[in-house]
């Protein structure tokens, strides 16, 4: 293949607008072969490129549009699609050249005009280009046909009723039998878009138009296979042979070289699941998605990212997938860093008491390497395994103190605060190490690990011989502690006067800290609880021990598992930001489509126990803050382009929805496929339905006629 | 989907910058400066400020971005970026400041046509190159058949492949190239070893051939499903190319096409199982006292003698406070490089059979507060013709054509390992 090399980074310099208006007048007189229009051209591309304002030579610019070379055409479109917007006043001096290109014989000229009008979402060009985008609709070229297509996705989001007055959305929804693959992709991605509207109509398939779409997908380009796949969720199977013969079909897409189009097959496969019946071909599906999945680690590392914080959720939903392939999952020395900490988690689900040794023996590994983060999440890791898999706890244990040994202060913190956690999963076992945690006082100074090693010296108070002067000491600072560790002081050194009651030591050190907490601390959550137990060993001590040292519940690891029902309804959203943050979308991405399982008879009756109903939409007034590990509020007050987001939002249609009920419903059923497939009309859907007999079988369009 | 695309250098500023939707302004460029170019802890490929999502890869000095609102297919969005890349390459050979600025023009065109409102389009290479060129085209002068030709082949079944291609000689060249992936613990057990394999074809066949393409006879695909035979090679995973017939492979394990014209990969395997090493790394590292480390490391080539493995290159980590490394190779050239705390062993040649020993000895500076050094593990870079390393073997090609032109076949084998052979000590 040859290649080509352009010599254009000259043009990369800051110019003047006067220069380059003249530049172009004075091309106007002599212009062999276009030359200098072309150069001044680029120029100008150029400093739109460097965020310099051209708008100003709208005017000169525009004159260009006539000139039959493609590439100076090309170019006055890029800066009609930069500018076009702000020039509503001028904008119409070119439409009559977009028209008579929308009409040209050639077809990409054709597609390029309608997909540059398109790109310019202004009354007066959307409104020129609405009959040229319905013969485009059904232009007899198919690539001028896929264009269309997305343009309709265009028009619909400058002007939803508009475009659907103009009935955009059913050319749209005919294409969807188009006998090009192509084109019929274009349309599943602009239906699904418009479908994921709040506003707009709601997309849903049957199980003809399912089929059809998939046996598009044989076709279609790897992009267009992605939008098919993910259009499959609007399908709700009925029956469970329905689900089952679907997924067989799109379960060799698990072999497309593609990452996303193998991601989306998991997703499809995951949610069809939900609707079969035969557990053998639920635990083959299964079995097929593991080697796809570790496959997607020779990936670039943005797309591992992504893969391996989806496997992290599908490895909770369906235990079975990669369950011996945890080696697959050790990190390599020189992986990136969100690489490192994802694959982390992974080995941590994975492990179990078979290969427990080789992950422990990874984990010290990552405990010796630089990065802080993974350092820590690495041995607050062994410590977890401890308490998953109790026959690896005494090597995990073991593993620990020697990293304690080490002294390295962040690696020590870390390693007190999980063994907090395992004294309490085995009680009684462990406590021999206390010696050795209690040398490592000093190097303690984060919250977490001070407060954990606290309630260590509390708790077995009785077993310490010098517990009275420890705390004592880590008393001195009382008064400047951070909250989490003056809570843990409190309680502990009321341990130690339960078991000490008779020192005198301990009568002066409780009495000091309960003074503290119920006089000269504000937070009142410290004040309540010193109050309390001061009333408690005030009134009756004996019943005060019991309270205090009651036998506390055993840590399981139950808990870091996530709940069904939030799964089923995050794996919906397989390989999109939500699964990657492990958030439904709309919690923090503003007008996102949330999605839940819808029931049908065909619905596993576990799955259906823990269905999660969708709540309305509900449009929130306010850009959404999401704490956490996941995606973060912008720091600075004015983000450029955030200030979008604090535009009151438009209205209609809550309007619309609730008061102007004339809705209308095109619902028909071609009688061929023999389904009795419904589409679920929304609850409170009880507007006037037309009965049209066309292919569409139970293909909800729901347009609001405004 | 895709609301913007953008290019920035090293420095941040832009060299590409494409709205596909309103729902920006070119100034949230300024948002992603600030937020992942001038930060120098960037910790994820994605970031998320509210409801604006940043995906990034970094390719040479360049970031290639793309901004969205939505709740976009993140696999999707950074297959775009590496198809981008890719594209780019085959158009300007490489991928850097100078020749995306040298053909700014041209990546506008591109990006406007592979995709549309943010949904990626058509993005084959081949035909990308039959209608977007840097030659100067009259836009009457097209003649409207041959868009047709263009358009249809565009959207079509075989969207990656030109109808009219022609060859005086037809030929093809099959390429298996194999990554292998090593880690081995200090105790000299291997933890894991797989080999990443890509089988890369350059296909220069007239008209539309129809391909047929045969591995090992005892091959073992999904080897899950099936107990194999030991001496079988057995493939963990496989992926294919788009114009690979996936439902026939499903049904008959024949791998089938109708291939791009000119460089595209066929496949890409994974297999664990009965994994050959080309070389065995057997590493001493003493630490003697606070104030040396002896090194005695042992390479040896695992193959027959046939064969040779070249341009090897160990990089033997040192502790951080080294001062000097004193090195005696009887093979290749070592040299201390203080700025990445490593020795560098380089080695043109070790021939099957052979070993080859390193002694070195390195001086520490001491220090009050000596941190346990983290002994990162020894990385292996080398390749070896003619080998494949999960003993996987092209058994043939076969091409029809109507034609029935007689076509040249050749095949070569590569392994290699870069930067994932690694050998803890």
């Amino acid at each position: 293949m040859s290649t080509q090399q352009g010599q254009d980074a000259k043009f990369f310099q800051r110019g003047k607008i006067e220069e380059f208006r003249a530049e172009l007048q004075a091309a106007e007189a002599k212009d062999k072969k276009y030359q200098k229009r072309k150069t001044v051209l680029k120029k100008i591309v150029a400093n739109i490129t460097m965020g310099n304002d051209m708008s100003p030579l709208f005017h000169d610019v525009i004159q260009c549009i006539g000139t039959p070379l493609l590439e100076i055409k090309k170019m006055v479109y890029l800066f009609l699609v930069s500018y076009g917007r702000s020039k509503p006043d001028q904008i119409h001096l070119v439409i009559p050249s977009f028209l008579q290109d929308c009409s040209d014989r050639n077809p990409l000229i054709r597609a390029l005009a309608i997909r540059t009008m398109s790109y310019i979402p202004i009354p007066v060009v959307t409104e020129a280009l609405g009959d040229q985008l319905r013969h485009c609709l059904k232009d007899r070229d198919p690539y001028v046909r896929k264009t269309a297509a997305i343009c309709v996705a265009k028009v619909y989001t400058a002007d939803p009723r508009k475009a659907e007055r103009k009935g955009f959305v059913e050319l749209l929804r005919d294409m969807l039998i188009d006998e090009n693959a192509t084109v019929v992709a274009n349309a599943v991605a602009a239906l699904s878009e418009i479908g994921d509207r709040q506003d707009g109509v709601i997309f849903k398939l049957n199980l003809t138009i399912a089929n059809k779409l998939l046996g598009a997908l044989g076709e279609s380009s790897e992009w267009g296979q992605i939008y098919i796949l993910d259009s499959l969720l609007r399908y709700v199977p009925e029956q469970h042979a329905d689900a089952e013969m679907m997924a067989e079909r799109v379960i060799v897409q698990l072999q497309h070289a593609n990452s996303a189009v193998v991601l989306t097959t998991i997703k499809a496969l995951l949610y069809l699941m939900n609707y079969i019946g035969d557990r053998r071909l639920i635990d083959y599906i299964c079995r097929k998605m593991g080697p796809p999945l570790v496959t997607l680690l020779s990936s670039g590392p943005e797309v591992q990212y992504v893969a391996l914080r989806n496997i992290l959720l599908i490895i909770q939903r369906r235990p079975t997938v990669l369950k011996n392939d945890v080696k697959a999952f050790f990190c390599k020395y020189n992986d990136p860093i969100y690489v490192k900490l994802a694959k982390l988690e992974i080995m941590y689900r994975l492990a179990r008491e078979e290969n427990a040794r080789e992950v422990l023996a990874e984990l010290e590994e990552y405990a010796s390497e630089v990065d802080v983060d993974f350092v820590r999440k690495a041995v607050r890791s062994i410590g977890r395994l401890a308490i998953k898999v109790e026959p690896a706890a005494d090597k995990c244990i073991e593993s620990l103190l020697k990293l304690i040994e080490t002294k390295v202060t962040y690696v020590v913190q870390e390693a007190v605060i999980v063994t907090k956690d395992i004294f309490r999963r085995y009680p009684g076992k462990y406590e021999g190490i206390i010696p050795k945690l209690c040398e490592n006082l000093d190097a303690l100074d984060e919250p977490e690990a001070k407060a954990a090693m606290v309630w260590i010296l509390g708790q077995f108070a009785d077993k310490i011989d010098n517990a009275d002067e420890l705390l004592d000491d880590l008393v001195y600072s009382f008064l400047d502690e951070p909250a989490e560790v003056q809570l843990a002081l409190l309680t502990a050194v009321v341990k130690l006067f339960i078991y000490k009651s008779q020192s005198e030591v301990t009568k002066a050190l409780v009495h000091k800290v309960l003074k503290w907490a119920t006089e000269d601390i504000d937070n009142p959550d410290l004040r309540d609880r010193g109050f309390m137990y001061w009333r408690m060993l005030a009134m009756n001590p004996a019943v005060a021990a019991e309270i205090v040292l009651a036998e506390k519940p055993a840590i399981t690891t139950d808990s870091d598992r996530m709940d069904r029902g939030a799964l089923d309804q995050l794996l919906l959203h397989t390989g999109t930001l939500g699964s990657i943050y492990h958030k439904n979308p709309e919690t923090f991405i503003r007008n996102a489509a949330g999605r839940a399982l819808i029931d049908s008879p065909a619905l596993n009756a576990n799955s259906r126990a823990v269905l999660v109903t969708l709540a309305r939409p509900q449009l929130p007034p306010t850009v959404i803050s999401v704490s956490g590990p996941g995606p973060v509020e912008p720091t600075r007050p004015s983000q450029p382009g955030e200030a979008a987001d604090n535009v009151p939002l438009p209205t209609i249609m809550e309007s619309s929805r609730s008061d102007e009920r004339d809705l209308l419903d095109i619902e028909g059923d071609d009688g061929a496929g023999g389904d009795s497939g419904e589409g679920y009309p929304d609850g409170d859907d009880d507007g006037p339905v037309t009965k049209a007999a066309d292919p569409y079988a139970s293909w909800v369009v729901r347009l609001v006629v405004t | 989907m895709i609301s913007a695309f953008f290019i920035f250098n090293q420095k941040g500023e832009v060299l590409i910058s494409r709205l596909y939707r309103t729902d920006f302004k070119r100034s949230i460029a300024d948002v992603f400066r600030i937020q992942v170019v001038s930060n120098s802890d960037v910790r994820s490929p994605i970031i998320t400020l509210g409801s604006t999502s940043f995906f990034h890869v970094r390719v040479n000095n360049l970031y290639i971005v793309c901004v969205t609102k939505t709740n976009a297919n993140a696999a999707l969005v950074f297959e775009f970026c590496y198809r981008f890349i890719s594209i780019a390459k085959s158009y300007f050979g490489k991928v850097d400041e100078e020749s995306v600025k040298n053909n700014f023009v041209l990546i506008y065109e591109l990006i406007d046509e592979i995709s549309d409102y943010g949904y990626p389009q058509n993005s084959e290479i081949d035909t990308l190159k039959s209608y977007i060129t840097t030659e100067s085209v009259i836009s009457s002068a097209i003649a409207a058949e041959e868009s047709s030709k263009i358009t249809t082949q565009a959207t079509g079944a075989t969207s990656w492949r030109r109808g009219d291609v022609k060859y005086k000689k037809n030929e093809a060249f099959v390429d298996v190239v194999e990554t292998v992936n090593l880690s081995m613990s200090a105790k000299g057990t291997v933890l894991r070893a797989d080999v990443d394999g890509h089988i890369q074809m350059r296909a220069y066949l007239s008209g539309t051939p129809e391909c047929k393409f045969g591995l090992n006879d005892k091959l073992v695909i999904d080897k899950n499903s099936q107990g194999g035979a030991s001496d079988a090679v057995e493939l963990d995973d496989c992926r294919f190319h788009q114009c690979v017939r996936l439902n026939e492979f499903d049904t008959s394990r024949t791998i089938s096409f109708i291939p791009p014209d000119g460089e595209f990969e066929l496949m890409r395997y994974r297999s664990t199982s009965n994994v050959k090493l080309p070389l065995r790394v057997i590493p001493t590292v003493n630490e003697i006292g606070t104030t040396q480390v002896s090194y005695n490391i042992a390479v040896k080539a695992n193959f027959g003698t046939k064969l040779s493995a070249t341009n090897v290159v160990l990089r033997i980590p040192t502790p951080l406070n080294t001062t000097g490394v004193d090195c005696k190779v009887a093979n290749g050239k070592a040299k201390y490089v203080p700025a990445e705390n490593v020795v560098v062993w380089k080695i043109p040649r070790i021939q099957g059979g052979q070993e080859c020993t390193f002694n070195a000895t390195a001086g520490l500076t001491s220090t009050t507060t000596r941190q346990v050094w983290a002994r990162p593990p020894i990385d292996v870079d080398f390749e070896v013709l003619m080998l494949t390393a999960s003993g996987l073997i092209v058994r043939f090609l076969k091409v029809f054509e109507k034609s029935n032109y007689h076509s040249i076949k050749w095949v070569r084998y590569l392994t290699k390992a870069s930067g994932s052979y690694q050998i803890r000590f």
